[in-house]
């Protein structure tokens, strides 16, 4: 042990001479374990958000879209007309066994007031079972039942960001607000969910009974109709089987010819977010093996100025030898010379990545994780490059004939 | 008793490219415990090559040599690295003492390759630098001491592992006069009071003299062996 120290004093000591030197050629490590911290920070940070998206969604989650239709020679875009109905929610609800929960969905744009304070937001003309299938609690209050569905009634539940936006700290509980100058009761305060994966920020909603919405908001154009139904499948496995039957289920509803497309589309949202997942995993391990090659060019350096120092000490090596040092002594002590230099630097890397990350971080608006493991391995990583690229100058120095190596001017 | 040293038709040829030098003919001497020998010659008279063979820094191309009857022939480099460091001193022309290092760590080195503790080796160090006559020099750098102080550094590293031979090759060849008797006189005292066997290569006779024995080199061959005219 403490042979390791001397030896480690002696490497210190001999970096030491030429301290500019030493410091360059750190800079190539210092540089490549940064960009490797950083990258895999902000990866890391990308796959979190995701995963946490994906659970904030709810699970087994698919969505009939209102899709493209023809009416009148003019095709419509997905979810502009909608051609889906309630009935139809209820159907996939009876006919296929093996979903959980369905939810017929209305939404738009539209103003809501209270008092002097008014908001724009989106309303969610929905069904109980929405609430379900996000997974979605509530603060205060109650959800809507099937009578408010029934009787329509001018109740809604309201997100984090519409209650704080208009009504400052008051209790929205019982309050009266207008919506497209419908008078609607606060029954309910949801519980905060934050952005969704396509940055939109899922407090900022107001749902209300579906048929309320169809019957005094959006739905006087075409009554009876939905925009979407969200559907929550019972188990990950037999989603696919799910989203077939839907299709087969709607075309025969909707009377659709063998030549017709459907008039609707079914989306497999978890598998949408978990291929983001991936695809995040993936970018992650990317920028991480792409910054890993400044680690690669980084030790270059170390081998570069490692036999530098191996021809210019060739005469120490030549006394060394003469007074007993075996190859393996010499071997050891520029191994540990390059060593130094490389975990030195690992070190610096690591501080400066967690630093720059965190600059970037706060500048980008970024989510970024960082992890004991990550900079553990960038540690390990640099240690790795100094062995291996300091091995061929230790190992030339161990083979100096001390004879020559004496005589060396 | 037998021989210190017993060296048998030692040769030994180099092969530089096409040419093959043949640096040593034949050369066979024996030197006992105690001897104070200097080994004398012309540039290219093999008294070189016959050092380093000697300090078994080389191994002969043919022949025999036997130090305390030990053959170095069947001996790895590791294991001639080890008889270097307990049975050798080197003192050399230029001094090679490591520089930014301290004359003790400079002399502590070989104790270092023989794996002594810490306070061994400063305890071994510090015996060895009063011996040569530079107690208070020892934290002293190569670049803060002169010549004559440097070489006595040398001198000590040499002795410090308490070798069986001290091989010195022109050791006052970078001193003045003066300098150079007193490390004349340094080398008699540690061979007439502490029995070291100390092998010397000089080109100079009044140097030679200090010696009690004189071998002369020629063309890689021992051409004169006598006892010093002093």
């Amino acid at each position: 042990m403490t042979r390791l120290f001397a030896g480690l004093r002696l490497a210190l000591r001999a970096l030491m001479v030429n301290k500019m030197r030493s410091s360059l050629t750190m800079l190539g490590i210092i540089i490549g374990v940064s960009a490797v911290i950083a990258m895999i920070a902000v990866g890391s940070g990308a796959k979190a958000r995701i995963a946490e998206q994906i659970a904030s969604m709810g699970s087994n989650l698919i969505i009939v879209l209102s899709g493209s239709s023809t009416s009148g020679g003019i095709r419509y875009g997905s979810g502009t007309v909608p051609t889906l109905t309630a009935e139809d929610a209820k159907a996939i609800q009876t006919e296929i066994p093996s979903v959980k929960y369905v939810a017929p969905n209305l939404t738009g744009i539209a103003q809501v007031v209270f008092g002097n304070q008014n908001w724009s937001t989106v309303i969610y003309g929905t069904t109980p079972e929405l609430l379900e299938i996000r997974d979605w609690p509530l603060v205060s209050g109650r959800p809507f039942t099937q009578q408010d569905i029934d009787g329509a009634t001018k109740v809604c539940l309201m997100g984090r960001t519409v209650a704080d936006n208009l009504f400052g700290g008051i209790d929205p509980i019982g309050q009266v607000v207008r919506i497209k100058k419908v008078p609607f009761t606060v029954i309910g305060v949801l519980a905060p969910k934050g952005q969704s994966t396509w940055g939109q920020d899922q407090d900022d909603m107001i749902f209300v009974p579906l048929t309320t919405a169809q019957k005094r908001l959006f739905g006087m154009q075409f009554p009876g109709m939905v925009r979407s139904i969200a559907v929550q499948a019972r188990e990950p496995e037999v989603m696919k089987e799910v989203e077939n039957q839907i299709t087969a289920l709607l075309r025969q509803r909707h009377r659709l010819q063998q030549n017709q497309e459907n008039d609707f589309s079914v989306r497999n949202l978890t598998e949408v977010m978990s291929s983001a997942e991936q695809s995040a995993g993936v970018m992650s391990l990317l920028l991480g093996a792409i910054a890993s090659i400044s680690l690669i060019v980084g030790g270059i350096g170390i081998m570069n100025i490692m036999l530098v120092s191996v021809t210019e000490r060739t005469r120490e090596i030549g006394i060394r030898i003469a007074v007993g040092a075996k190859g393996r002594d010499i071997l050891l002590q520029f191994l540990i010379e390059s060593l130094v230099l490389s975990l030195i630097g690992g070190i610096v890397g690591i501080g400066i990545g967690i630093a720059g990350t965190l600059v970037l971080a706060t500048f980008t608006q970024w989510p970024t994780l960082f992890s004991i493991d990550a900079i553990l391995l960038a540690f390990l990583f640099s240690g790795s490059v100094g062995v291996f690229f300091g091995f061929y100058p230790a190992r030339k120095a161990s083979m100096l004939n001390p004879i020559e190596a004496l005589r060396y001017e | 008793m037998e021989p210190l040293i017993q060296v048998k038709d030692l040769v030994k040829i180099y092969s530089l490219g096409e040419v093959d030098v043949i640096a040593l003919q034949g050369v066979s001497l024996s030197i006992d415990r105690g001897e104070f020998v200097a080994i004398m010659g012309a540039s290219g008279s093999g008294k070189s090559t016959f050092m380093n063979i000697i300090g078994f820094l080389d191994r002969p191309t043919s022949g025999q040599y036997l130090l305390e009857g030990i053959n170095g022939e069947d001996l790895s480099r590791d294991e001639l690295a080890e008889i270097r460091n307990r049975k050798i001193g080197f003192v050399f022309q230029g001094f090679n003492l490591l520089s930014r290092t301290s004359a003790l760590e400079n002399v502590e080195l070989p104790l270092v390759y023989a794996g002594a503790s810490p306070s061994k080796r400063k305890e071994m160090a510090q015996k060895a630098l009063s011996e040569v006559g530079l107690e208070g020099r020892e934290h002293h750098h190569p670049s803060q001491l002169s010549g004559g102080e440097q070489q006595r550094v040398a001198i000590a590293r040499s002795l410090v592992n308490q070798p069986s031979i001290l091989l010195a090759d022109e050791p006052t060849g970078n001193l003045d006069s003066k300098t150079s008797e007193e490390i004349m006189g340094i080398f008699q005292r540690l061979n007439r009071e502490m029995g070291i066997t100390i092998i010397m290569i000089t080109h100079e006779a009044d140097i030679a003299s200090f010696a009690k024995r004189n071998i002369h080199f020629r063309d890689g061959k021992i051409v004169d062996d006598r006892n010093s005219a002093l």
